[in-house]
């Protein structure tokens, strides 16, 4: 069974952010960036179920410029068999929509049984690929994922989600895509002999302007700015005030 | 000229395994990934734990093994005897990024290293068969013996006494200062063979042996209440008529001092490295304070004399960086003066970058005096770098014995 698993390239979650002074984006020359904390999940999950005996074989891919491989390595140190970088252009912003139909040519290619996403990516919490993907493909989607479990002949998976009110466990047909939460495992380190074999492992590089996919950027970001400073609280005489202030100034009611 | 250029080029790139190049210039894409693992481990598992470790003295034995799974139980050591099999380079990256997190476990960690790599350079195939496995995977700790009550500087003085008994050899003496004592199983203890009458003559040196002694035939003073370094024990090493099998010879007889010495060149560029690590994470924190704490209604970052002591702390990290590196490569390179490079970059890294932390500290203004502020424990941590594995005194002895001579 060969499980696709999706790795993206995004500001390291420990950073301190800040906005440009033209307010186009945020400051990304000279910031650390590594692995979507949710993809390194995703990846643990497709390890974990190729150490059970249940996958055969698991492909990382990334869809990014040229540093990118970076990650796609560190998914190779981390327990990936192969991986493919659908490389594109510095700045160049890929929309949802286009990644999830760039991985559609992927899965069309490499036939896996199941794609495991991180939930959402850190930098645009999107959280719109897996279930855009699915749509695409036409399969069952299970996403939230605190839980998986494969049957025997690897036809249904039983997935646990999150949600807001609790836990619900969805039986899915395979091939699905499943997006993954915080709580389905906890991220290994990769050993240095993994790293250094990884240099071995095969790493294929595609040109995301010939796979024959339109990618072109349907939204437009009009401005970024840094969210509101946290204000004071302040105490309230009575019930009016109470309603008066969230009704004129907070303006929720 | 530019034919010169193009080996040199390919060098550069060919970079797996041994250093090639005789120059270090910038870590390789495998370095880069291993410094981000290292960090990674170092940022979860060492900097959230290490104040606890250092005010209740827990030697963290789990979080250990579990460096020893990552592969940095052994990281010189050859893959034949469970060690990963890679360089000295290397290996400064790493302890650079886990001796940020904690200098204290992250020294240890070294020197239990330094002593698989003595096993595994002058050990029998059957000595390294039967040792390094379970020492490399942690299984296993393991001390470096040789300083006593009477000698510290002068090594060579040592009064440790091995007999040959026939089928074996007994030791008889007292080791101080030994890290990780009581909870290592096994001790490398360097002892006289030789003639005592040759202590203190030029030739004290040559009868020294080096032994692999384990755990049981040793007893151990109490654990001595230090500045620092709390995260691991450190106890005096009594041995009364202690029975050593003859196999347990490290090398041959005569050969000790030299083991320890070479043992020591790889440990200068650890401590170097701890130093740095500790440092460098000290800077982090204070270039964060200053930017933040504002006094005259200015961020202090705003204050040039402010401006001009970072410039000055981050100027001594990248030389100590350098200078480390650079002995790291020359090691690996098996240079003839590699002991004085490695001396060279003990000497100048460890006292550099205790000033770095100390600066930092007063960065820190009161909160640097506190607990609650990590900055206090790595001023600890790192005062002992330049008394330990060679006074910085005996490093300059080191660096200045080639000029000299005549």
């Amino acid at each position: 069974m060969r499980i696709l698993v999706g790795v993206k390239r995004v500001i390291d979650y420990a950073v301190s952010i800040r906005v440009k002074p033209d307010f186009s984006g945020v400051v990304k020359d000279n910031v650390k960036m590594s692995m979507n904390p949710f993809d390194e999940i995703a990846l643990e999950a497709g390890v974990k179920l190729k150490e059970a005996g249940v996958a055969t074989e698991i492909v990382s891919v990334s869809i990014g410029p040229e540093k990118s491989v970076d990650i796609l390595r560190t998914a190779l140190a981390k327990g990936s068999d192969r991986a493919i970088h659908i490389q594109h252009d510095e700045n160049v912003e890929v929309e949802p929509l286009a990644v999830a139909k760039l991985l559609k040519k992927v899965v069309e290619k490499e036939q896996p049984q199941m794609v495991l996403l991180g939930k959402q990516a850190i930098d645009d919490d999107a959280c719109q690929t897996p279930q855009i993907l699915s749509s695409l493909l036409k399969w069952q989607q299970a996403t939230f994922a605190s839980k998986i479990d494969v049957s025997e002949d690897k036809s249904t998976a039983e997935v646990t989600r999150e949600v807001d009110g609790g836990l619900e466990t969805l039986k899915i047909k395979l091939p699905a895509v499943v997006s993954c939460d915080l709580r389905l495992n906890e991220p290994r380190f990769a050993n240095l002999k993994a790293i250094m074999a990884a240099k071995k492992k095969p790493l294929e590089v595609l040109k995301m302007g010939e796979m024959g996919v339109d990618t072109e950027n349907r939204i437009k970001v009009l401005k970024v700015t840094e969210p509101q400073k946290r204000q004071g609280g302040g105490k309230v005489a009575d019930v009016n005030e109470l309603y008066d202030k969230l009704k004129n100034e907070a303006k929720l009611l | 000229m530019f034919k010169r250029v193009v080996p040199i080029c390919k060098t550069l790139t060919n970079s797996r395994s041994k250093a090639i190049s005789r120059y270090y210039s910038s870590l390789n894409s495998e370095q880069i990934e291993m410094q981000s693992m290292a960090r990674d481990f170092s940022e979860k598992e060492l900097f959230p734990n290490a104040a606890k470790w250092d005010r209740e003295k827990i030697f963290p034995i789990e979080t250990l093994r579990q460096s020893a799974e990552l592969g940095f139980g052994g990281i010189y050591v050859s893959e034949e005897y469970g060690g990963t099999g890679l360089t000295r380079l290397d290996a400064s990256v790493i302890f650079e990024q886990l001796s940020m997190g904690c200098p204290s476990t992250t020294a240890y960690i070294t020197i239990h290293n330094m002593c698989c790599w003595m096993i595994d350079s002058f050990g029998t195939h059957e000595q390294k068969q039967k040792y390094l496995p379970q020492l490399c995977s942690m299984e296993k700790f393991a001390s470096y013996c040789l300083t006593e009550p009477g000698s510290g500087s002068d090594a060579a003085s040592l009064k440790t006494r091995a007999t040959d008994k026939g089928d074996h050899y007994e030791l008889t003496g007292e080791k101080a200062f030994i890290s990780g004592a009581g909870a290592s199983d096994i001790y490398l203890i360097m002892a006289r063979t030789g003639p005592s009458g040759d202590i203190n003559t030029s030739k004290q040196h040559k009868g020294i042996s080096c032994f692999i002694v384990e755990k049981d035939s040793l007893t151990f003073g109490k654990n001595e209440h230090k500045l620092g370094w709390n995260s691991q024990p450190t106890r005096s090493v009594v041995m009364d008529a202690c029975k050593v099998p003859k196999e347990n010879l490290l090398g041959g007889e005569g050969e000790g001092f030299k083991i320890a010495m070479k043992g020591l060149d790889g440990g200068r560029i650890n401590i170097g490295t701890c130093s740095l690590g500790g440092a460098q994470k000290c800077f982090d924190l204070a270039v964060d304070y200053v930017k933040n704490r504002k006094q005259f209604n200015t961020s202090l970052s705003g204050f040039q004399n402010v401006q001009f002591k970072l410039a000055d702390m981050a100027t001594d990290l990248e030389a100590s960086r350098l200078l480390i590196r650079q002995a790291a490569v020359s090691l690996d390179n098996k240079e003839t003066d590699s002991g004085v490079k490695c001396a060279m970059a003990k000497r100048f890294a460890t006292d550099k970058c205790f000033n770095v932390v100390n600066d930092a500290l007063q960065m820190h203004g009161g909160y640097g005096y506190l607990n609650d502020y990590p900055i206090e424990r790595y001023l600890r941590d790192l005062r002992v770098h330049s008394i330990l594995e060679g006074t910085n005194e005996v490093m300059r002895m080191i660096i200045s014995k080639p000029l000299v001579t005549k």
